[in-house]
């Protein structure tokens, strides 16, 4: 890692990633994934999706991602995944997965293009359905779609039974983190 | 009437007392109450004045139908009007007031209007009011208003949430009566998911108001026990005070969830209501039926109520509506009424059976009813004294969810009333009284066989439901809508106080059909939305017309089915939280220095930064413009859409998106460019950078930025799918920081790791360095303010580090930071375009930059921006524009006019599009658009801003109005 001069801030412009807890359920700020966009170029699919696996990661079909050994993927769309390894093991994963896929797929930036709020707790499914429009009680791990929450154009990635992350537009993190406190406190109320 | 009038038994809680206030005066009452339940065991039957006649109005029903007792709760800012007391559900410390009266509710003065009936009948204000002309809007609609209405608004801000949500079931029960219990309780023991809403708060409907047994204990027992067993089913969600308001579409339903209107104010953090959004695969309406009205004279007085509201008040709340009771039905259903009473202790005085000849004539009592004449079969009259009149003329199936996709009921002769049709929304089912089906077994037994059809129909198999003993008794109705022979005002529609005078006024004007009908005489317009009156208003004009009551027909239903507040649907998005908003970069920065921040669409930028001693903006705007023409100053552009296009065939895409050639851009280089519509019309501005053999960055312009990205999909994906080609959005990726001014290079230099000198990163040259010591980052010599400038990208979580660092090196540089405003300062003095001049109207050729729209390739709106109209040579041009005299002000939006030209439409020759004071120049400036601008320069002009009352003579000039050659610019 290059040793430069200027320290990062969160989306949510905190020196560290800010952590709620709201009754039982948590909501933190996560910054420590690298992420990049993998594009297969026309007629390459099999062999980015044989390079994905060589990389470690099943390439997943709609509606679904796929984490193994820290690493993932996420489908975004036809021909179009989310891809994310530790930051700390990837600094530059946009250049890391260029070097590997050469010009057989588009792999764009995308690491800080994105804030992630990791949501977890026994009350999760109550939290999310006052969140998002999806039926997220029964999505189960693995599940992730892209969804609105007040307004906002979001990633929803459930990684694990009553665990799941939230991602926004980088520049939307203190409103989309508003409406998750808010809500949260509405379904800690009425449990308490 | 004073004194209690509490019965025994009942489903209220008598181990505690609530108090509570009515139009000042103290009360008590018992959880479970209602106010309308609380009052009436408090002899209060007086609760309301009608909206027209201020006629003195007690509870009609006990349910949400009520028309009458309409009451303001609460106090302040929590003031809300027109709430139904028959639903308000008493908690201690409520208080009510009446509404709609004054000086106070026993003693309306404007019940004169009562007196003047004879003149306020339908449509009255169509046909009176109507000179002089000017007088409607200025003193006859206020004061009409003021006379006529519901309650007052409390004017101030709602200080509780709403909240909203999303539920998902396999089965939607809506209502909790017997048949939603049974249909929940049958899809719940088989697994599915199931969600079971009903707008009381006790679950049971009907069976809570009757004293019908079921499976041999009390049918009140039984909801009891069967709710207890759905609440425990974790698949089931029993949502009591919500009332499922429409029926969308693709399974949709709204509901409103009263989380904590029953409680003086919301816990801290909750909503006061929430509205669920609930995706259905399958749905039944159990929502029941709704008794109705028969009109005779007078039949509006306190103290008359439906049949079953009166039971409903006696076997559920323990209260008499009165101590002397008649009755007055035309069906069996409403006898029970008597033994119902009279096991309470309350006296029968009078039975007025219609299907034996017998009717109720006239009423008598000035606040409350004191007693009514009866007229038997043969004709002779008889006076009862009387403080209560239960009525029935039947019930209505509650099928407006059913009917809110334009389906038609069809009508049941055997109960005399609509039942759902065929053409029910999809998934949609009806069981119970809404279906017609009015027996207890009918409806325990429909609810149960609708949800093992709904299960079957998605594939589960359901165990056959074991349906509990109870009554099934036929209806036995003779229908009657007015009573025969008799002369007086009779009510249809209590709450808008429409008569059967009326609709036969309705009848003789024209207006027969029923949604002219509506319309005319506003029947069914109220709050109740007709459920008291509009099956009784069209039978009587079905009787006018002498055409059946199907043939009638009934008037569309529509969402809601009960009143929702606004503030429900807005849920959240209220006050500053109305839309999200997106932060850049450098909030926290520009904000810590006092940053004033403009909107620009979702995004906060900052306008300017004042420094100690400015008061006004221009100071500020002034000051950055200055220091960075001489200097360097520092503007974040991370709003400005970056979109990364990559693929073999990206240049060919580029090439088609952009009216210029961006296939000849090499490597390392930028270029501007201009995408048009299909129409031929500037769409959107930006630069392009290839950053390497098959990559590239389009910046689009901050507002377009979502729009141009959805452009270009499109295009990918539709247009040219055989392109190859790749688009991912990486605004939020970077920061990105505009440096401009002659001192730059050398301020970037401190920051940059590589050599940016210029034979090195030349003008539009781009490249991928490093900074600080090593962290990634991308240069852009591109300008906007046609200084010497770059735009320097890092990491978005460097971005604020960036600005720091920037500010920092820049210290004995005089580096500034500056706002939109400036940057807007020193685009009007470089001559570029923006946002007020790409305005959706004007061409290449208007701004200028017809030669940007190449001819040697097809792009997208080249073709179309070739017609005849768009190439005039006297067409708009954008010209520059400077006050004949320094001193006088320009201001944007006014029209060019020749000089002693009158400042009408047909003598307009353009406009100013974007004005500004250039302190370079010390005046203002103005770009605008010009008839024949081109060869117009050095002439003068009249400015004329006829909206605003001012006028300034202008000299066209050539732009741009600051180093035309462009030396600073390359610096």
């Amino acid at each position: 890692v290059a040793e430069h001069r200027l320290a990062p801030r969160t989306p949510l412009g905190l020196a560290e990633p800010a952590r709620d807890r709201v009754g039982a359920l948590t909501v933190e700020e996560h910054w420590a994934t690298a992420m990049a966009t993998l594009a297969p170029r026309r007629g390459r699919d099999a062999e980015v999706a044989a390079a994905a696996r060589d990389w470690g990661v099943e390439l997943p079909g709609p509606g679904r991602a796929q984490w193994s050994g820290g690493r993932g993927a996420m489908w975004l769309g036809p021909a179009l995944w989310l891809m994310e390894a530790p930051l700390a093991d990837s600094p530059d994963l946009a250049a890391e997965l260029a070097a590997r896929f050469g010009d057989a797929a588009a792999i764009t930036e995308q690491t800080d293009a994105w804030a992630r709020f990791d949501l977890a707790g026994p009350d999760l499914p109550r939290l999310l359905e006052r969140l998002s429009m999806l039926d997220l009680a029964t999505a189960g791990p693995g599940f992730a779609s892209r969804t609105v929450v007040e307004h906002i154009g979001c990633l929803i990635q459930c990684r694990a039974a009553g665990r799941v992350s939230l991602l926004c537009g980088r520049s939307f993190a203190a409103s989309l983190h508003h409406a998750v406190l808010t809500a949260a406190r509405t379904v800690a109320g009425a449990a308490g | 009437m004073t004194g209690s009038l509490r019965l025994a038994g009942g489903l209220i809680d008598r181990s505690r007392t609530l108090r509570f206030r009515f139009d000042g005066r103290s009360f008590a009452g018992h959880p479970g109450d209602t106010l309308a339940s609380a009052l009436l065991a408090s002899g209060v039957r007086l609760m309301g004045r009608s909206f027209k006649y201020h006629r003195p109005r007690g509870p009609l029903s006990a349910g949400s139908d009520e028309p009458n007792a309409l009451v303001e709760l609460r106090r302040g800012a929590r003031r809300e009007p027109n709430t139904r007391a028959t639903v308000a559900e008493l908690y201690d410390g409520l208080e009510a007031q009446s509404q709609n009266r004054w000086p106070s509710l026993r003693l309306d003065l404007l019940a004169v209007n009562d007196l003047l009936s004879p003149f306020l009948t339908a449509g009255f204000y169509y046909k009176t009011f109507m000179w002089p002309r000017g007088f409607w809007e200025r003193l006859y609609e206020p004061a009409i208003r003021r006379a006529a209405g519901l309650g007052r608004l409390s004017g101030e801000a709602d200080p509780d949430p709403c909240d909203k949500g999303f539920l998902h079931a396999d089965l939607l029960v809506i209502g909790a009566g017997p048949a939603g219990l049974m249909a929940a309780r049958t899809a719940a023991r088989a697994g599915a998911r199931v969600v079971l809403a009903d707008e009381d708060f006790l679950p049971g409907g009907r069976l809570n108001a009757e004293t019908h047994e079921v499976g041999g204990m009390p049918g009140a027992a039984w909801a009891a026990a069967t709710a207890a067993e759905l609440a425990a089913i974790p698949n089931l969600r029993l949502l009591t005070r919500t009332t499922v308001f429409g029926c969308f579409d693709h399974g949709i339903f709204g509901a409103v969830e009263r989380v904590a209107d029953h409680l003086p104010a919301p816990p801290p953090g909750q909503p006061r209501q929430t509205l669920w959004r609930i995706y259905a695969r399958r749905a039944v309406l159990c929502a029941g039926a709704t008794e109705r009205m028969i009109a005779f004279p007078a039949n509006d007085r306190p103290g008359i109520l439906l049949a079953g509201a009166l039971r409903g008040y006696a076997n559920r709340w323990a209260v008499a509506a009165g101590r002397r009771v008649a009755l007055f039905a035309n069906n069996a259903d409403a006898l029970r009424t008597l033994g119902d009473l009279e096991a309470k202790g309350v006296e029968i005085v009078a039975v007025a059976d219609a299907r034996r000849g017998e009717h109720v004539v006239a009423t008598r009592g000035r606040h409350g009813l004191s007693g009514v004449t009866l007229r038997d079969a043969a004709g002779r009259m008889r006076d009862i004294g009387c403080d209560a009149l239960a009525v029935s003329g039947g019930w209505n199936p509650n099928l407006q969810l059913a009917l809110h996709h334009r389906g038609r009921p069809v009508w049941d002769d055997a109960i005399a009333a609509f039942v759902p049709g065929p053409d029910l929304p999809p998934g949609l089912t009806v069981a119970g009284a809404a279906a017609g089906h009015f027996s207890t077994h009918a409806a325990l037994a429909g609810g149960a066989a609708a949800a093992a059809a709904a299960l079957a129909d998605l594939g589960r198999r359901v165990a056959a439901a074991d349906i509990p003993q109870a009554e099934d008794a036929p209806a036995d109705l003779r229908p009657l809508w007015q009573v025969p022979g008799v002369k007086g005002r009779a009510w249809i529609d209590p709450q808008n106080d429409v008569t059967v005078k009326d609709v036969v006024l309705a009848h003789q004007e024209g207006f027969r059909a029923v949604e002219h009908l509506k319309r005319y005489t506003t029947l069914g317009m109220a709050t109740d939305q007709g459920k008291a009156g509009n099956v009784l208003g069209l039978a009587v004009m079905a009787e006018l017309t002498g055409r059946s009551i199907p043939e009638t027909g009934t008037t569309a239903f529509r969402p809601p089915y009960t009143p929702v507040a606004i503030a429900a649907l807005a849920g959240r998005a209220v006050g500053p939280e109305f839309r999200p908003v997106r932060r850049t970069p450098s909030h926290a920065f520009a904000a810590e220095r006092g940053a004033v921040f403009v909107e620009a669409g979702l995004w906060l930028r900052a306008q300017w930064l004042p420094q100690p001693g400015e008061t006004h903006w221009r100071q500020s705007v002034d000051r950055e413009v200055l220091a960075t023409r001489n200097g360097v100053g520092i503007c974040d552009v991370t709003t400005l859409g970056k979109i990364d296009v990559q693929g073999a065939d990206a240049a060919a895409f580029l090439d088609r998106i952009y009216a210029n050639t961006m296939s000849t851009l090499p490597v390392g280089r930028c270029r501007y460019g201009l995408m048009l519509r299909e129409d031929g019309i500037v769409f959107d501005d930006g630069t392009v950078a290839r950053l390497g053999d098959a990559a590239y960055v389009v910046t689009t312009t901050t507002a377009n930025a979502v729009a141009v990205l959805r452009h270009m999909e499109f295009c990918r994906q539709c247009l040219w799918p055989d392109l190859d080609v790749h688009l991912v959005s990486t605004t939020e990726a970077w920061a990105q920081f505009s440096v401009a001014g002659p001192k730059a290079r050398l301020l970037l230099a401190r920051v940059v790791d590589q050599d940016i000198s210029d034979a090195r990163l030349p003008y539009m040259g781009c490249a991928a360095v490093t900074v600080c010591g090593g962290l990634r980052a991308r240069i852009f010599r591109i300008s906007f303010s046609g200084e010497l400038a770059f735009e320097i990208a890092v990491p978005a979580r460097y971005g604020d580090a960036m600005i720091r660092e920037l500010v920092a090196q820049g210290g004995d540089l005089g580096a500034v930071v500056y706002g939109t405003e400036a940057l807007g300062v020193m685009r009007i003095e470089k001559g570029h375009v923006a946002g007020n001049e790409i305005n959706g109207q004007s061409t290449a050729l208007n701004m200028g930059l017809g030669r940007m729209v190449s001819a040697r390739k097809d792009a997208i709106g080249a073709v179309l921006s070739r017609r005849a109209g768009l190439q005039r040579e006297d067409g708009l041009r954008l010209v520059g524009v400077r006050p004949v005299d320094p001193a006088q002000p320009l201001v944007a939006g006014s029209h060019f006019l020749a000089p002693g030209k009158a400042a009408v439409a047909a003598n307009d020759e353009g406009w100013l599009t974007s004005v500004a004071h250039s302190p370079q120049l010390g005046h203002m400036i103005g770009l605008g658009y010009l008839r024949n601008g081109a060869a117009r320069c050095g002439e003068r002009l009249r400015a004329a801003n006829p909206v605003g009352g001012t006028e300034v003579e202008v000299e066209v000039v050539a732009l741009p109005f600051i180093d035309p050659e462009g030396d600073r610019l390359r610096g």
